[in-house]
């Protein structure tokens, strides 16, 4: 052998070895100067929902609520349950907020409707095992967010959301999608395609614009849903959302769960 | 025994590029015509990629001016066609970018 390529072999094979031992240490150092998780405080907005659970009792308030979301982002229709899709939809209290019912709990308190949605958490499980970074938390204003384009439809996220906040489209969502008479789609915000997870995105496309998410406008624009909805920044001690989550007692979903929910319900 | 090959080789005349619908109101598009021929699937996945990553809403082009990022409010309020632009271009290069499993087409042109 070429005594030149021997050298350099040699070398090679040491600064893998020498690599190999350094890893570990650089895995050290690069965890220690991220600090650990992010804290929730650090975040300059972090956008939250308080529902007032009394005034969405009315059926009319919770469909207002459902109907402009699903107009606004083109969400399909689909009746049968395994396939539906769901961005903002209404549970049985029981199942909203399972650790709040215990033997004494009446039975119409059971199964009175509640408003559910994605609780665009502080610590997003979802995001935690997405393999392709399809969905993240925003820096700027710590909405869970959807990239389509890279979703691969593993539905790993589904499997972790403790909420079901998140659907699968089994079929294409298209047909199912309302249209106009003249077959234009009421919004033209993207469809989804089959094989693709979606969810509540807090209407991120509306707050670009300065504009408050579709179901709070809604809910306010029905007779007695005033309030039924407040939105806003928790991070800002003087808005809206901060003075009811300070004067009223309020509750979150599977908070032991440790995910940090950032919709919040005064019943 | 050659006319087989000769008249195939006549009658390929057809198989040229296709002809694209331009539009009539604007003159120019964000980038020169030979880049966006070339590059606008580039261009496109830039574009997709700040807006959807990143929040930017804003291109600025080589020439100053700035655009929207948007394929169905920029791109399509000047090539309103997509059968007679798009697609017309697309099946001569038999690719099927997916574009439009999702997004929404300006219906009413």
């Amino acid at each position: 052998m070429d005594e030149s390529r021997r050298t350099f072999l040699k070398g090679a094979g040491l600064t893998a070895v020498g690599l190999g031992c350094g890893f570990p240490i650089l895995d050290a150092a690069a965890s220690a100067l991220q600090g650990g998780e992010r804290e929730q405080d650090t975040l300059a907005t972090q956008w939250a929902m308080v529902v007032d659970v009394e005034k969405c009792l009315a059926d009319n308030v919770r469909r207002a609520c459902t109907e402009a979301c699903h107009a606004e982002h083109n969400v399909p229709d689909i009746t049968e349950r395994d396939d539906e899709v769901k961005w903002i939809w209404t549970e049985e209290y029981q199942h909203v907020l399972p650790d709040q019912v215990h033997g004494g709990t009446p039975e119409a308190t059971k199964t009175m409707p509640v408003l559910a949605l994605c609780n665009h958490c502080d610590k997003p499980p979802c995001v935690r095992v997405c393999p392709t970074g399809a969905t993240w938390k925003r820096d700027s204003d710590g909405i869970v967010m959807m990239d389509q384009h890279r979703c691969i439809g593993c539905r790993y996220c589904m499997a972790a959301c403790p909420y079901g906040a998140r659907s699968f489209n089994w079929k294409d969502p298209r047909p199912f999608v309302r249209t106009k008479p003249n077959g234009e789609f009421l919004s033209d915000y993207p469809t989804r395609t089959k094989g693709v997870v979606e969810k509540c995105n807090f209407c991120s496309e509306r707050l670009r614009e300065g504009r408050e998410p579709a179901c709070v406008e809604a809910a306010r624009s029905v007779q007695g849903g005033e309030g039924a909805l407040t939105f806003g920044d928790r991070s800002d001690p003087e808005s809206e959302v901060s003075r009811l989550l300070r004067e009223r007692y309020t509750i979150a979903r599977k908070i032991s769960l440790g995910t940090g929910p950032n919709v919040f319900y005064i019943v | 025994m050659a006319f087989p090959v000769l008249y195939a080789l006549g009658a390929s005349g057809g198989a040229g590029p296709p002809e694209l619908e331009m539009p009539e109101e604007a003159t120019e598009c964000v980038e020169n015509t030979p880049l966006m021929q070339a590059n606008h699937m580039d261009l496109l996945a830039q574009w997709r990629n700040a807006v959807v990553r990143d929040g930017e809403r804003e291109y600025t082009a080589t020439t100053g001016q700035t655009y929207v990022m948007s394929l169905t409010g920029t791109c399509m309020d000047c090539h309103d066609n997509r059968e007679t632009f798009c697609q017309r271009c697309h099946d001569y290069a038999n690719v099927s970018p997916r574009c439009w499993d999702c997004h929404v087409e300006p219906v009413g042109n």
